[in-house]
């Protein structure tokens, strides 16, 4: 046996749940990604300056949320603070929706370069969400290696689907998506996916906790 | 000395083959190609037509071409088409032209207006050499390129409060479609550049579904337009103002006193008016394009 992890508090979140939970976060990412650049194509155009700008600070964002991720997974790694960076990631999608044109307005009068207006649109609307997103990843390892020896493969496990996931999002949106809905409604289908995570987390992990309760309360009253 | 003869005799047949290919018309010599950032570009020649070819492998379709013999007789159908705005507006003294391709459109109006102001947007600066190059484009004093998307630039112009008589979009290659041109709120854009006498000409889609969704975009936005189809070419131009369209009688009359100015381009004005529509023969339920739902280059393939 490999030397034991300091084991999370109570008991643990099924490693199913966290490696579907990591598929939607990779989904969700490369669906409000490939909507970047759509969004910002009536101020800054629809050509390639648009996407090196939209790719440049989603891949910003997201080592910003690695490194951060892994910062917060080190002391006390629990179930709550997993399924808040869903919902705070849901919450900080949503001026993307609200406020997009009043956001971008102001820096396409102001930045007469589309190349420096897209890159600080991109700046404001997807950095926070994004590197939000790009927590969950490393938090998500912390949570699933038990012990050192298999770290490895579970981190392998992890990326694995969350990048099946990040591919999914990417041909569903470019390819099905945009044909059947509008921006607005593919963004508030990540923002229900990202809440509905959140809140599938918060439930399991209830449940867990009630059912360990429960039977510590037994085990106590069989002792006495 | 049989054998002499015999290999005279071969050498004869494989010139003769070698001068039916250099004449034959349709052998087309390749006189420049270019990646840029937006396309394969490449500059033909066929005889005395000179042609800009985006995207060959794609299967091989001609951008503009002009007859070097005859640069100011316009080759191509549609490219004729886009005049027939000046029936509504026969002295433009502002114009803008969204796509240069070859330049003959912005040629052939320089050449016909030297004291309008031309404004020409281009997105890609390739494009613009190879005009300049080998379609005889030239900016003056006059007529300007600016390499910009032309949504910004309409958007700034939109902003500055300046206007346009007469605006050309011819924005599209048959390959890839800008699809934040299409959608109602650019042309909401548009309409903020034109006065209320000002012509708008869009070179649009006249096949599959996108059609129909361009046609009831138009239609949301500015109510009535002409709708011009010619079986000669592939294309549908639509031609719009803010103001009521005019009558028939008025577009040929317009057509009989500026017909004259046109055929040294050969456009044959006088049979435009008859051939401007206003009838519906789109499907009105289609999708409005707008800046939410605009997948125009997956529509095209449906």
């Amino acid at each position: 046996m490999g030397k034991k992890v300091n084991k999370p508090q109570a008991r643990s979140l099924p490693k199913n749940v966290i490696i579907g939970m990591a598929f939607v976060s990779g989904f969700c990412i490369m669906t409000v990604e490939m909507l970047g650049a759509r969004i910002m194509s009536p101020y800054f155009g629809g050509s390639l300056l648009v996407w090196g700008s939209v790719i440049t600070i989603f891949m910003l964002a997201l080592a910003f949320g690695y490194l951060i991720g892994g910062r917060l997974s080190i002391r006390n790694p629990n179930a709550v603070t997993y399924a808040m960076f869903f919902i705070a990631a849901a919450v900080f999608c949503l001026p993307v929706i609200l406020f997009a044109d009043f956001i971008m307005e102001p820096i396409f009068i102001a930045v007469e370069d589309p190349r420096y207006g897209s890159l600080l649109a991109s700046v404001i609307l997807y950095f926070v969400p994004t590197s939000i997103l790009g927590m969950i990843s490393p938090y998500s390892v912390r949570l699933l290696v038990e012990t050192q020896e298999h770290s490895g493969h579970m981190a392998g496990q992890l990326f694995f689907v969350s990048t099946l996931g990040s591919a999914a999002g990417t041909l569903g949106t470019s390819f099905y998506f945009v044909l059947w809905f509008e921006v607005n409604q593919i963004l508030w289908g990540s923002i229900v996916a990202l809440i509905a995570a959140g809140c599938i987390i918060l439930l399991v992990n209830y449940l867990l906790n009630a059912s360990t309760a429960k039977s510590r309360v037994q085990r106590y009253e069989k002792q006495t | 000395m049989k054998s002499r003869h015999k290999d005279r005799g071969l050498l004869a047949w494989v010139a003769l083959l070698f001068a039916a290919l250099i004449s034959s018309p349709t052998f087309a010599e390749t006189l420049h190609r270019e990646r840029s950032l937006y396309r394969d570009i490449t500059v033909e020649q066929n005889g005395d037509r000179r042609c800009l070819v985006f995207n060959v492998r794609r299967g091989d379709r001609n951008q503009t071409c002009v007859d070097v013999s005859d640069p100011d007789r316009l080759v191509f159908s549609y490219t004729r088409m886009t005049f027939a705005g000046l029936l509504l507006r026969p002295d433009p003294e502002r114009i803008l032209i969204a796509g240069l391709g070859g330049g003959s459109i912005p040629l052939t109006l320089s050449d016909m207006y030297p004291e309008a102001q031309i404004d020409v947007v281009e997105i890609d600066q390739a494009v613009v050499n190879v005009a300049k190059d080998y379609f005889f484009f030239e900016e003056n004093d006059n007529m300007k390129v600016s390499v910009i998307d032309a949504r910004i630039f309409i958007k700034r112009a939109g902003l500055a409060d300046r206007k346009y008589d007469y605006i050309v979009l011819d924005a599209f290659t048959g390959d890839y479609i800008p699809e934040h041109l299409l959608t109602r709120e650019f042309l909401e854009e548009v309409k903020q550049i034109m006065a209320p006498d000002s012509v708008l000409v869009a070179n649009t889609f006249s096949s599959s579904r996108l059609y129909d969704h361009e046609s009831v975009t138009y239609q949301r936005v500015f109510n009535e337009f002409f709708n011009f189809r010619l079986p000669t070419s592939g294309n549908r131009i639509i031609i719009v103002q803010l103001d009521p369209l005019p009558p028939r009688g008025q577009l040929v009359s317009a057509a009989q006193r500026i017909a004259e100015r046109m055929e040294k381009y050969g456009i044959p004005l006088l049979e435009y008016p008859a051939r401007l529509s206003t009838r519906v023969d789109w499907d009105m339920s289609s999708r409005l394009l707008t800046d939410q739902y605009s997948p125009a280059n997956l529509l095209r393939d449906n």
